[in-house]
């Protein structure tokens, strides 16, 4: 497969650099940046320090065979990003990002946060490095993830609440593009999936590779083969394009994002852009979007707060339209489901973002041989959940 | 080829003055009044329009254009019912009229159907916020084809290099943005302003319009003196929103307009004189 993005940042028609002459100069230098870090001994080395000793890779590839027994066909691997620090994935993007914004010399860390994870995650490589630290997050968001957001200003940094739109992730990084755009000077924006301009779909994923890279070392060392599917949740795409990149040049490795499907996809309630969005540009990138005929982005809805979002990265949309990734989506309730199940047969609650993963294994699995092995990314744990399904659930805590 | 924009800006050069671009939000509060609007500031001295057509997720604006599109959707407005508006304006004036419309509208509407209509319609050029020169390259030739300026805008962060860049991809005139922000927002260092609208006049002879914080007739006077052009955005939408519950909003924003440009015209004669 041909190396993704070109000098352009562009993923075959996607991807791209839709932003205002503003952010030009800041996009280019970052890029500039980011091509001498990753030649840098000393930047490689100090990411490998910190992500060893600070976040605790490798995270393990566990054999969930509980959950293999009780669905009665693959053997079930689940990579556990849920045991990274702060609880998810988000944090392997924010500590490069950190890094990167030291060796550019910019003080203040601005990101968004959907369901608080990336928020987490930044507040706590920023306060590690002693930069200021602004995250911007939707008021509905700030009203599910209430425990996120006390944990960001726990760590030092401010959380500004968005009320515009609907209210969630696509407002919010409007938002801090806006924020960016007034403080381009003495700011770094860490955004957090595999979304917006170039570089920053190419170095996130880049930063979140290392989940694929520990995965097929792991499953080679446990099972002697490569796994016959890895699943992962699609928000922005980047814990799934993490666990995927070190594979694609695997053919024989079937791959499958799983979207949100919220109410179901009749409902219009839902965030699965591969069924009803089409190409568009949101917010730097040219990508499959939900939006109407007029090309107005349309609301979303899921259950997780860091899948409601009307875009998907745009290595995303590549690989979708080359059928080398197959893409699907699990509802509000089955991801619910999945909650469940892996919280009590496995002793591990799920984010519930990862709950969608969980819920595609659940339908996968049966179908599949005995000596096939499925890897799904467990991308974060569902601490920050329990509030939130306790209250759909009428538990007053 | 020289077109409506190219002869605003030649006339007012020979007669020693500034023009003055006037921001309106179609469909803000409806598009019947958007028609009143765009004539009414005509009358009262606005050189050129430039329309903006609403978008759910505006990342180049403030606030207060963000909720001039949440205004200008809930009434309705798409960019088909703008350029049909468009075309019936047109038998009633020929001021230049440039549209503000972000990438999306114009990729969800079909690039060649759009430049088509846009052209038929009498629009005159474009400013697509989120899109630099470098990746318009899909909306050149028809937009060339359909007689419409491509708009490029510089800021304060623009490098050198993309100062002659971006000077020799714009048509029509140069949108410099005065200011390291959105729109709205307030003009810090007008000194600043000067300086930069200086290093970009080096490099090219397409004239330089400035905006983002241009909002009283002081602002307007100041910043004529050292560009072509001035844009007003939000002041102007600010007007609207204010006047939005009287049944002769066009005529007060009209009478608004009419103090920039007697300002723009002040700081003119004053500076020949």
């Amino acid at each position: 497969m041909k190396k993704v993005p070109d000098s352009h940042g562009r993923f075959g028609p996607y991807g791209g650099r839709y932003v205002p002459e503003t952010l030009m100069p800041a996009l280019l230098e970052l890029e500039q940046e980011y091509a001498a870090a990753r030649k840098d001994r000393v930047f490689r080395q100090e990411l490998a320090y910190y992500l060893k000793q600070y976040v605790g890779r490798p995270t393990s590839l566990y054999h969930a065979s509980r959950l293999t027994k009780k669905l009665g066909g693959a053997r079930i691997y689940l990579k556990r990003e849920d045991l990274c620090h702060t609880g998810a994935h988000k944090i392997n993007n924010a500590i490069g990002q950190v890094l990167l914004a030291r060796r550019m010399k910019k003080p203040r860390i601005i990101a968004e946060t959907g369901a608080g994870q990336h928020g987490v995650a930044t507040a706590t490589a920023a306060a590690m490095f002693g930069l200021e630290c602004e995250i911007y997050m939707g008021t509905e968001d700030m009203h599910r993830q209430a425990l996120n957001v006390f944990r960001m200003r726990l760590l030092g940094a401010k959380v500004t609440g968005v009320d515009a739109g609907s209210r969630t992730l696509k407002d919010a990084i409007s938002e801090a593009m806006r924020d960016w755009t007034t403080n381009v000077r003495t700011t770094h924006y860490i955004l957090g999936s595999v979304l917006g301009a170039h570089p920053y779909p190419m170095m996130i994923r880049d930063f979140q590779a290392i989940i694929g890279q520990e995965a097929r070392k792991q499953i080679l060392a446990a099972e002697g083969k490569l796994p016959d599917y890895l699943v992962a949740c699609v928000g922005g795409g980047s814990n799934s394009i993490g666990l995927f990149h070190a594979f694609l040049g695997d053919k024989k490795v079937k791959m499958i994002g799983v979207e949100a499907g919220g109410t179901g996809i009749e409902s219009g309630k839902h965030a699965a852009r591969f069924f009803g969005g089409k190409p568009g540009v949101l917010q730097g990138t040219m990508t499959y979007l939900l939006q109407d005929d007029d090309g107005q982005i349309n609301l979303t809805h899921s259950v997780s707060a860091g899948l409601d979002y009307a875009a998907v990265g745009p290595e995303h949309s590549l690989y979708h339209d080359l059928k080398r990734i197959q893409y699907s989506y699990a509802t509000d309730d089955e991801a619910l489901a999945a909650f469940d199940l892996l919280a009590t047969v496995e002793g591990i609650v799920p984010a519930l973002e990862s709950s969608h993963a969980i819920a595609e294994v659940v339908k996968l699995a049966p179908k599949l041989k005995k000596s096939s092995v499925i890897i799904a990314n467990l991308s974060g744990r569902g601490d920050k959940d329990v509030q939130q399904v306790a209250r759909m659930r009428g538990v007053t805590l | 080829m020289t077109g409506r924009i190219e002869s605003t800006f030649q006339r007012l050069r020979q007669a020693n003055k500034k023009a003055l671009i006037a921001y309106l939000m179609a469909g803000d509060p409806s598009l019947a009044e958007t028609e009143r609007l765009v004539l009414e500031i005509e009358q009262a001295g606005a050189d050129i329009i430039e329309l903006g057509v609403p978008f759910s997720d505006p990342i180049a604006d403030g606030p207060v254009i963000q909720l001039a599109a949440e205004r200008g959707l809930r009434s309705g407005t798409s960019l088909r019912k703008i350029l049909a508006m468009m075309k019936t304006l047109r038998s009633r004036t020929q001021v230049p009229i440039v549209l503000m419309v972000y990438y999306n509208s114009i990729h969800a509407m079909g690039i060649e159907t759009f430049c088509r209509t846009a052209g038929e319609a009498g629009v005159d050029g474009l400013i697509v916020p989120d899109m630099p020169p470098d990746e318009a390259g899909p909306l050149k030739g028809p937009a060339a084809a359909a007689g419409l300026r491509l708009i490029f805008l510089l800021a304060p962060t623009s490098t050198a290099e993309r100062r002659s860049y971006v000077a020799k991809e714009s048509q029509g005139f140069l949108y410099y943005v005065s200011l390291t922000g959105i729109t709205g927002a307030k003009i810090q260092n007008m000194a600043e302003v000067g300086k930069n609208v200086g290093k970009i006049k080096k490099v090219t002879t397409t004239p330089v319009a400035v905006g983002f914080g241009v909002s009283t007739p002081d602002d307007a006077a100041q910043v004529s003196a050292m560009a072509d052009g001035v844009i007003v955005g939000s002041a102007i939408v600010k007007q609207i929103a204010a006047h939005q519950q009287s049944s002769d909003m066009p005529k007060q924003v009209g009478r608004f307009v009419g103090t920039l440009k007697a300002a723009m015209d002040r700081a003119a004669h004053a500076s020949a004189g």
